[in-house]
C-alpha cells in the first residue's frame, strides 16, 4: 500500500517535471511577466535549480508531511481543500459499491435459478447497457427524468440550505435524498457487471457435486441456494468488486460533475478549468489512497467469507 | 515449400469455420454492420452533409426537426447532426488508436513477464498491479491537463492507462503456452527469444488478446467521451463527448443536445461489444457449447 502511494507521488513528480513549463513560469504568468533575473531567483527559491534526484527527494518528503502545496484558485492549502471534499466522495463511492454489490448478487442468484429465463435475459441486457452507456450520459438522462419531468429528486448539490432544523435525522434524510440519483447512476454500471458475474459463478457452483449432495439429502431449495451455493459463488464477485474500486472512483468523478456533488470529482473538474495543477495532483494521490483502502477492506471481507484464503495473498 | 503449404491448409480450415461461427451469430453480425455504418458515416458522411460542425448556422436551441435541422442546434446555434457525423470520425479513430496503444504496451509487458518469469515477471506484474489500482480517469486527466489537450496526447493518455487487463491476459496465456511441446521443439532447434515470443507463442495466444482488445476499443470511446465531457478535448476537432460536455449547462432547457450524441456513443459501443462477444464465441471453441 505504501509502495503504491510512493509510486504515485514519484509519478506525479515525473509528470510535473516532464510537462512544459514549471512553477516559476506559472507564478511569472500570474504576476504578469518577470524578467530573467526574477525568474532565476524564483527558481532558486523553489529549488528548481537543484539536481533531479534532490528535487524528487524533496517533493516526496513534502508530500509525506502532507504538504501538497497551495491552490492558487481557492487560495488555500490543497490538503485542507481535499479534506473538506473527501467525505462527500467517500459517501458516494462506498454507498454505490454496497448498493450495486448487494443488488447485483440478488439479481445474479435469481437469474441463475433460471439460466434461460427472462431474468437471465435481463441480466445480459443490463450488462450490455452497463458497458455501453457512458456513466455521465446515464446520469444526465436520470437527472432529466427524475428532476425535470418528474421532480421528485433535487437537481444538484448535497444539502438543501433552506432547511432550518437541529434534528440530525432531518439533515440525514436531506443528504440521502440528494445522494439517491448520483448513487443509482454510479451503481447502475457496476450492478451490471456484478449481476452477470454472480450469475455465471452461481451457475458453475450449482453444477458442483456438493450441491447435488445437498439436494440428495433433501434440503429445501432455499437452503441449498443461500447456505451452500451462494457462499461458494461469492468470492469471485467480491474479488471483482475489489478490483473495480479504481473504476468506481473514476466513475464517481464523472457522476459528481453531472450532479454537482461537492466531492473530489467536482473539485477536479473545477481545477482543470482553473488550471490548478497542485489540486489535481493532490486528488490523484488521495483517490489512489481511497482505492487501496477499498482493496484492503475487500480482502478483509473475502477472508471472512472464505476461510480458505489466508496469509498475505 | 510444400511443407509450408500443408501447414497453411491445416490452419485455413478452422479459420473459415470461425468466420462462419461469427457470421451465424446474429448479434455479432448486427454489431459489425452498425460499426461499419457508423464508420462510413464518420469518414464519408461529411462529403455529403457539408454543414460545418463549428459554424453557427441557425438560432441557438432550435428543437429537432424545426427549420430543416434534423437534430436541432446547440447553445451556439451549431447543427447537432453535423457534430454527430463529424464526431464519429474522431471518436472512432481515438477509440481504435488508443486501444492499439494499450494493446501494444499490454502485450509487450505481458509477453516478457510470462516468457522470462523470475524477477522480470515480478517487476512487470507489480507495475501492472499498480495500474489496476490507479484511478485511470484521474490519471489520464492529469496527463492531458499537463501536456495539453491535443488528439495525440488524449490518445496516448487513454492508451497508457488502460493496458493492465491485456498484460494480465497475455501473461497467463504465455505461462500456459510456453510449456507446450511445439515451443520446446522450437527452442531446441535454436530459435532466439524474440523469435519464440513474437513468432511462436504470440500467434497462439492471440485469440483472447484480440477479444480483450475489441472490448478496449469500446472502453476507449467512452473514456474519450468522459474526458471530453470534463472539458479535456482537442478544441480543434469535434467529438461526441465534447458535444455533451459543451451543452451540459443547458440540459434542462434543451435535453436533445445531450440525448443524441449520447445515443451515438451508446449504439457504437454496444455494437463493438456485440462484435467482441461474437469474436469470443468464434475464437474460443471451448465456450461454444454454452
Amino acid at each position: 500500500m505504501l509502495t503504491v502511494l510512493l509510486v504515485v507521488i514519484i509519478l506525479n513528480f515525473l509528470m510535473l517535471h516532464l510537462a512544459p513549463g514549471d512553477i516559476a513560469d506559472t507564478i511569472a504568468a500570474t504576476m504578469g511577466g518577470a524578467d530573467e533575473k526574477d525568474m532565476i531567483q524564483l527558481r532558486t527559491e523553489y529549488g528548481l535549480d537543484q539536481p533531479f534526484f534532490i528535487q524528487l527527494f524533496q517533493y516526496v518528503i513534502k508530500v509525506a508531511m502532507l504538504d501538497l502545496g497551495n491552490s492558487h484558485f481557492y487560495n488555500m492549502p490543497v490538503f485542507d481543500l481535499i479534506m473538506e471534499r473527501l467525505p462527500a466522495t467517500l459517501l458516494l463511492v462506498f454507498s454505490a459499491q454496497i448498493v450495486s454489490l448487494s443488488l447485483g448478487i440478488l439479481l445474479g442468484v435469481y437469474a441463475a435459478q433460471n439460466p434461460n429465463g427472462l431474468s437471465s435475459l435481463f441480466v445480459n441486457m443490463l450488462s450490455l447497457f452497463g458497458y455501453a452507456a457512458p456513466v455521465f450520459w446515464t446520469g444526465i438522462l436520470l437527472l432529466i427524468a427524475f428532476s425535470l419531468y418528474i421532480p421528485i429528486f433535487p437537481v444538484a448539490g448535497m444539502r438543501d440550505v433552506t432547511i432550518e432544523s437541529d434534528n440530525f435525522f432531518v439533515h440525514a434524510f436531506d443528504v440521502a435524498r440528494h445522494l439517491f440519483l448520483p448513487m443509482i447512476t454510479l451503481a447502475s454500471i457496476f450492478l451490471a457487471y456484478y449481476s452477470r458475474l454472480c450469475r455465471a459463478s452461481m451457475l458453475e457452483v450449482l453444477g458442483a457435486d456438493f450441491v447435488r449432495t445437498a439436494k440428495a439429502k433433501g434440503l429445501s431449495q432455499r437452503d441449498i441456494l443461500m447456505k451452500h451455493a451462494l457462499k461458494n459463488s461469492l468470492s469471485p464477485v467480491i474479488t471483482f468488486a475489489g478490483l473495480s474500486f479504481s473504476a468506481v472512483v473514476s466513475g464517481a468523478i464523472l457522476v459528481e460533475t453531472v450532479y454537482s456533488w461537492p466531492g473530489l470529482g467536482t473539485l477536479a473538474f473545477n481545477s482543470i478549468i482553473a488550471r490548478d495543477t497542485p489540486v489535481l495532483l493532490g486528488i490523484l494521490i488521495f483517490s489512489t489512497l481511497m482505492v487501496t483502502v477499498g482493496n484492503l477492506l475487500t480482502d478483509m471481507v473475502l477472508r471472512s467469507i472464505d476461510p480458505r484464503i489466508q496469509g498475505s495473498q | 515449400m510444400s511443407h509450408l503449404d500443408e501447414q497453411e491448409e491445416i490452419q485455413a480450415k478452422p479459420s473459415r469455420e470461425m468466420v462462419g461461427v461469427f457470421l451465424r451469430s446474429y448479434s455479432a453480425l448486427t454489431g459489425l454492420i452498425i460499426l461499419i455504418a457508423v464508420s462510413i458515416m464518420g469518414f464519408i458522411g461529411p462529403i455529403f452533409y457539408t454543414i460545418d460542425p463549428f459554424d453557427m448556422v441557425w438560432m441557438p436551441f432550435s428543437p429537432p426537426g424545426a427549420d430543416g435541422y434534423l437534430l436541432g442546434t446547440d447553445y451556439l446555434g451549431r447543427d447537432i447532426l453535423s457534430q454527430i457525423i463529424n464526431g464519429a470520425r474522431v471518436s472512432i479513430a481515438i477509440g481504435f488508436a488508443a486501444a492499439s496503444v494499450s494493446c501494444f504496451i499490454g502485450v509487450g509487458i505481458g509477453a516478457f513477464a510470462g516468457f522470462y518469469g523470475g524477477w522480470i515477471e515480478e517487476i512487470l506484474m507489480r507495475i501492472t498491479e499498480f495500474f489496476q489500482v490507479l484511478p485511470t480517469l484521474l490519471f489520464a486527466m492529469v496527463i492531458v491537463a499537463l501536456f495539453g489537450s491535443s488528439v495525440l496526447s488524449i490518445t496516448v493518455a487513454i492508451g497508457a492507462v488502460s493496458w493492465a487487463s491485456v498484460a494480465r491476459i497475455t501473461r497467463s496465456e504465455f505461462l500456459r503456452i510456453k510449456e507446450l511441446d511445439f515451443v520446446q521443439a522450437s527452442k531446441a532447434s535454436g530459435s532466439s527469444d524474440l523469435n519464440l515470443i513474437f513468432l511462436v507463442i504470440l500467434p497462439n495466444a492471440a485469440a483472447p488478446i484480440i477479444v480483450q482488445s475489441a472490448l478496449l476499443v469500446g472502453a476507449a470511446i467512452t473514456f474519450e467521451a468522459g474526458l471530453a465531457f470534463l472539458g479535456l478535448s482537442d478544441p480543434n476537432v469535434v467529438s461526441w463527448g465534447q458535444v455533451i460536455g459543451a451543452n451540459r449547462t443547458y440540459i434542462l432547457d434543451a435535453t436533445y443536445t445531450v440525448t443524441f450524441p449520447g445515443i451515438a456513443i451508446f449504439v457504437t459501443v454496444l455494437a463493438i461489444s456485440l462484435v467482441g462477444d461474437g469474436l469470443n464465441d468464434a475464437l474460443n471453441p471451448k465456450l461454444r457449447s454454452r
